[in-house]
């Protein structure tokens, strides 16, 4: 009677590993089945014209995405140029005041930001810029992306320079050096590896989003350097070549969403790279 | 008096010019830091506003109301809300096997070595990958397969529908729930598991008897923040749920959610009432996804602090 209780309850224990196991790997084939489709369907379209063209009109083969190379690019130096000093500074007055009122407020609000669903940030910058200046522009794109970075840049800081150790803080203050200057040249410097992975992080999440550009950046069939103009960008394109009805599109798109995959995934091993070999710790 | 001093004592130490550098310092992060809340406060502010023409026109209606007809200027959003709930308790609900089993394989049976660092990385990677791409790639595959077991039922083959988007969805939020759980399982303190071995149970009673009722609330809070995504995801499910403003009457019908409806409508939205009707859609998205973001990382705190 007991010899076989136990006979069973082994059974179970093992049964339940199988199966822990089975749904481990079971969950891991959609990744591999969506990057072979990415790879298959998309390096065959990959060459040098795809790279340096506009996009040709439906019927015509060939053509590039280079107007939306440009434009993702242009969307995220936009993003990039308020939202990481900005997200600097917060972050480093959260973390110096950890305990006050501005400093809690300013993280739930980074933490709530973070969680909104990024096309209600689109339809603010559409609300905030497009509407006050009466067009689809890359600048209404880049702000909404901005305020996508924003508090992932705000939480990364914080985090980071809550591992530098206080004693390095006091060292220098003990010497005579001005807070400031404290910050600045000794706290900012050695959390500088943590800050910049944050940064990357939050780029390789804005680059993949369609979302927010949808009535902002809203597309471009042509190149455009000019940032009150609506420029194109890789996500938005993949959007509406996919759901065009040609298959010469559908052939576009899947070449383009291998070089969004290809760029995403380059930004995650630098920063899996950085975090390796430059580690703040103490 | 004490004060008086050392105000006078950083006097001496520091010049005119660093003073001032130092209050502008204080001042800049100090700024910065209101800069986010204020930032946050206004986009409330701004969905709040400019849905007030919808608030006074359906008042609650809008809620239960299941006709949506630009035409006509008539909006009610259940049609959107259904399908919101439908999409994202159905893709939790796939989702939590797959996610705890992920947790409990890295925390509990497999937690160093060549196996884990590979499901943890490809977990990563699988969060990495943007929406539309999940997206384009569901409507190509997934839909297909769907429309197969569609024909094989006997129901309408729409291929799109709830049961596509839910599909790929779950797909999406398996990373963001695995890896709570994962951190939350291995929060569980050593020496009860090992009071449980001492006992003489198995590794499974271990697991299913101590560790999850133990790790409970911080799973539970893993859950609501993927639930939180699935309500706002956008661009997958806008690319296979059909796109259709009627009431989804079974698994297989089209629909819309609210993220899809706003991504489908707003630029074509020329009225005054149908444009505040889709922010009051936008307004409700971001309550609702504010609080269980509020909650989860609320839980998240307690559990670890508790830990």
């Amino acid at each position: 009677m007991d010899r076989s209780r136990l006979t069973l309850r082994l059974l179970k224990d093992r049964v339940f590993k199988v199966i822990v196991i089975f749904l481990c790997f079971l969950s891991m084939v959609p990744l591999f089945l969506i990057l072979s489709y990415i790879v298959k369907n998309g390096l065959a379209s990959l060459n040098w014209e795809f790279f340096v063209e506009i996009p040709k009109p439906v019927g015509e083969k060939g053509g590039g995405i280079v107007n939306a190379i440009v434009g993702s690019f242009l969307l995220v130096i936009v993003a990039s140029l308020p939202s990481i000093p900005l997200g600097i500074a917060a972050g480093v007055y959260l973390s110096e005041h950890r305990g006050g009122k501005v400093a809690y407020l300013g993280r739930l609000a980074a933490d709530v930001l973070q969680g909104t669903p990024s096309i209600v940030i689109g339809i603010i910058a559409y609300l905030w810029i497009v509407v006050t200046m009466k067009g689809f522009s890359a600048l209404s794109g880049g702000i909404a992306l901005g305020i996508m970075m924003l508090p992932v840049i705000v939480r990364a800081t914080e985090e980071t320079l809550k591992l530098i150790p206080d004693a390095l803080k006091e060292a220098s203050l003990a010497l005579g050096v001005p807070y400031y200057r404290t910050m600045l040249k000794v706290v900012l410097p050695a959390s500088v590896s943590g800050i910049t992975t944050g940064v990357l992080i939050s780029i390789a999440r804005v680059a993949g989003e369609t979302a927010p550009l949808l009535f902002t950046a809203f597309g471009n069939a042509f190149m455009n350097w000019n940032i009150i103009k609506p420029v194109n960008a890789l996500p938005l394109l993949i959007y509406n070549y996919a759901t065009s009805p040609y298959p010469e599109w559908h052939r576009v798109a899947w070449g383009a969403s291998c070089v969004l995959v290809g760029f995403v995934l380059a930004l995650n091993l630098m920063v899996r790279i950085i975090v390796g070999r430059w580690k703040v710790q103490f | 008096m004490m004060e008086n001093q050392s105000s006078n004592k950083a006097e001496i130490l520091f010049s005119r010019q660093d003073r001032r550098k130092e209050s502008a310092f204080q001042k800049t992060i100090l700024l910065s830091a209101l800069a986010v809340v204020v930032l946050f406060a206004t986009i409330f502010l701004s969905l709040v506003l400019s849905s007030f023409p919808s608030i006074e026109a359906f008042g609650l209606s809008f809620f239960y109301s299941k006709t949506w007809d630009p035409v006509s200027k008539t909006f009610g959003s259940l049609p959107f809300l259904l399908g919101t709930l439908l999409t994202s308790f159905l893709a939790l609900l796939i989702c939590l096997p797959f996610s705890l089993a992920i947790s409990v394989f890295i925390g509990e049976y497999f937690t160093k070595g060549l196996l884990s660092s590979f499901l943890k990385n490809v977990t990563e990677l699988l969060a990495g990958i943007p929406s539309v791409i999940y997206g384009f790639w569901a409507l190509f595959v997934l839909v297909p397969i769907v429309r197969n077991f569609e024909t094989k039922l006997g129901v309408l083959p729409y291929g799109v529908g709830i049961l596509t988007a839910s599909l790929i969805l779950s797909v999406m939020i398996v990373p963001y729930a695995a890896s709570i759980g994962r951190e939350v399982i291995a929060l569980v303190p050593a020496d009860i598991k090992e009071a449980a071995y001492a006992l003489g149970a198995t590794r499974r009673e271990v697991i299913t008897k101590v560790v999850l009722p133990y790790a409970r609330s911080g799973i539970t809070a893993g859950i609501l923040l993927a639930l939180g995504r699935a309500l706002g995801e956008t661009m997958a499910v806008t690319m296979v749920i059909g796109n259709s403003n009627i009431l989804p009457h079974s698994l297989f019908s089209p629909g819309n959610t609210m993220a899809s409806v706003i991504a489908n409508e707003f630029t074509e939205a020329t009225h005054r009432l149908h444009v505040s009707s889709l922010m009051e859609i936008g307004l409700l998205l971001f309550l609702v996804t504010a609080i269980i973001n509020i909650l989860g990382r609320y839980v998240i705190k307690k559990v670890s602090v508790e830990a």
